[in-house]
């Protein structure tokens, strides 16, 4: 039996007919197209499908697509133009923050959430923030560096924003 | 990877939950966060036909102050305590164990009462709210009955849980602020589940003292003796010794590695507890 939900997924609003067993994953990936967000282990350890929902970083796949009735879903695709995610998104490419590039979209939105809640880290208390997204190439050296360096960024941009204000 | 199918009901109230729970054939399971029933769904590892889903319970959000504790309501998350959006009367062990419970985008969405609920052994607030000497406030169709942690956890993943009933809050007694805590987690990776871990209260000025260990093979222990040693004022080798007799005389079978990890963690724990 599926059920009826209505949601904003990227600002647009969502209405979808979904089985109980769907998760959020499967519903943007398949449904709605939006395959920025990826899938590794299906059980919550791997983060590559971190997305927002009602702005808190979530695990759609382990998020019952019945249960985002209501709510607001933002996955990659929807921070396309915001200027903190462009500013990340610059500093994993100058810095090598990805090889394959599969666990990125997860680790994009972790860190976005990370910068915007404590933009002051060290490396060692950025590692254990980005604990929950495994990454099997870049041995989270690079990973690292471009979220200190996309910190070091955006502190500036609003630094330089304030001055001209 | 799927499910295998099952019904759902967003459940509107209390009542509504317990209604959609009661006694049939089906299994039927309450879902609150869902950061650890939806990957066991997802591994086919807990069998359910129907959940009946929690998160939309209102009443099931809210924290209430009392003059002598404070009662969080099941659906509580990690994530509120580790970002204190609910009063703390623990002196911050709460906010701490809450800020180191898996990740950022589990703890956001995983709560309190579902992880008190499911009773893992290797979960942290089982073993907190044990140390805090808090109680679960349960509800179901005979009413509201309040049973003390202790005696809630009755083994790995064994609750006093009865049929239809959910847990509705987690009341938490205001300890004393001359109380120091202390806590010590090993774990083989950061957010993962713990191999052990100990929390230990100790309060010099009034002459009190609790040591309890979790991620043990049942329901955590709280090592009683050990901490009259403390209060005592045994200290170093001595009270490694005191704790290492208790474990092995709890009656769990405890092969020799595990002994020697437990006790550490419940050394550690009480050095910790000096750092504050």
């Amino acid at each position: 039996m599926k059920t009826s939900i209505s949601a904003t997924v990227n600002g647009k609003p969502v209405q979808a007919s979904v089985e109980p067993r769907t998760s959020l994953a499967d519903l943007l990936r398949e449904e709605l197209r939006l395959t920025a967000t990826h899938l590794g282990c299906e059980q919550g350890v791997c983060g590559a499908c971190t997305v927002l929902i009602d702005g808190q970083p979530a695990r759609a796949c382990i998020a019952l697509a019945v249960s985002i009735d209501g709510s607001d879903v933002r996955t990659l695709e929807g921070l396309d133009q915001d200027p903190l995610m462009l500013t990340l998104k610059a500093a994993f490419h100058d810095k090598h923050g990805l090889q394959c590039g599969f666990c990125t979209p997860g680790m994009l939105i972790s860190a976005w959430d990370l910068l915007r809640r404590k933009p002051d880290l060290s490396a060692a208390e950025i590692r254990v923030a980005i604990s929950g997204n495994l990454c099997r190439c870049t041995g989270y050296q690079g990973i690292v560096r471009s979220i200190q360096s996309a910190a070091q960024n955006w502190a500036s941009k609003a630094k330089l924003t304030q001055e001209q204000a | 990877m799927k499910p295998a199918p099952f019904t759902y009901h967003r459940a509107a109230s209390i009542d509504d939950a317990i209604a959609h729970l009661k006694a049939t054939d089906a299994i039927v399971r309450p879902l609150a966060g869902g950061q650890s029933l939806v990957p066991m769904l997802n591994l086919r590892l807990a069998p359910a036909d129907k959940l009946v889903d929690l998160s939309r319970i209102n009443a099931m959000r809210q924290t209430e102050e009392r003059p002598d504790c404070i009662c969080y309501g099941a659906l509580v998350t990690h994530a509120a305590f580790e970002d204190r959006l609910v009063p703390d009367a623990s002196n911050g062990l709460m906010p701490f164990v809450g800020s180191q419970i898996a990740y950022r985008a589990v703890r956001t969405r995983g709560t309190i009462g579902g992880a008190v609920a499911l009773a893992d052994p290797a979960a942290d607030w089982l073993t907190t709210i044990i140390a805090l000497e808090a109680e679960v406030a349960l509800v179901g169709q005979n009413g509201r009955r309040a049973i003390a942690g202790t005696d809630f956890a009755l083994g790995p993943y064994m609750t006093a849980i009865g049929d239809a009933e959910l847990i509705e809050a987690i009341v938490v007694p205001r300890r004393p602020a001359t109380e120091r805590w202390g806590h010590y987690k090993v774990a083989r990776k950061t957010g993962e589940y713990a191999e052990s871990m100990a929390i230990a209260l100790i309060d010099k000025a009034r002459g009190r003292a609790r040591l309890v260990l979790g991620a043990t093979d049942g329901a955590p222990l709280v090592l009683e003796k050990s901490a009259r040693e403390i209060v005592a004022g045994n200290t170093g080798e001595g009270l490694a010794a005191v704790i290492r007799q208790e474990l092995a005389d709890s009656g769990r079978d405890f092969p020799p590695e595990k002994l020697l990890l437990h006790c550490t963690t419940a050394v550690r724990a009480v050095a910790n507890s000096e750092k504050r």
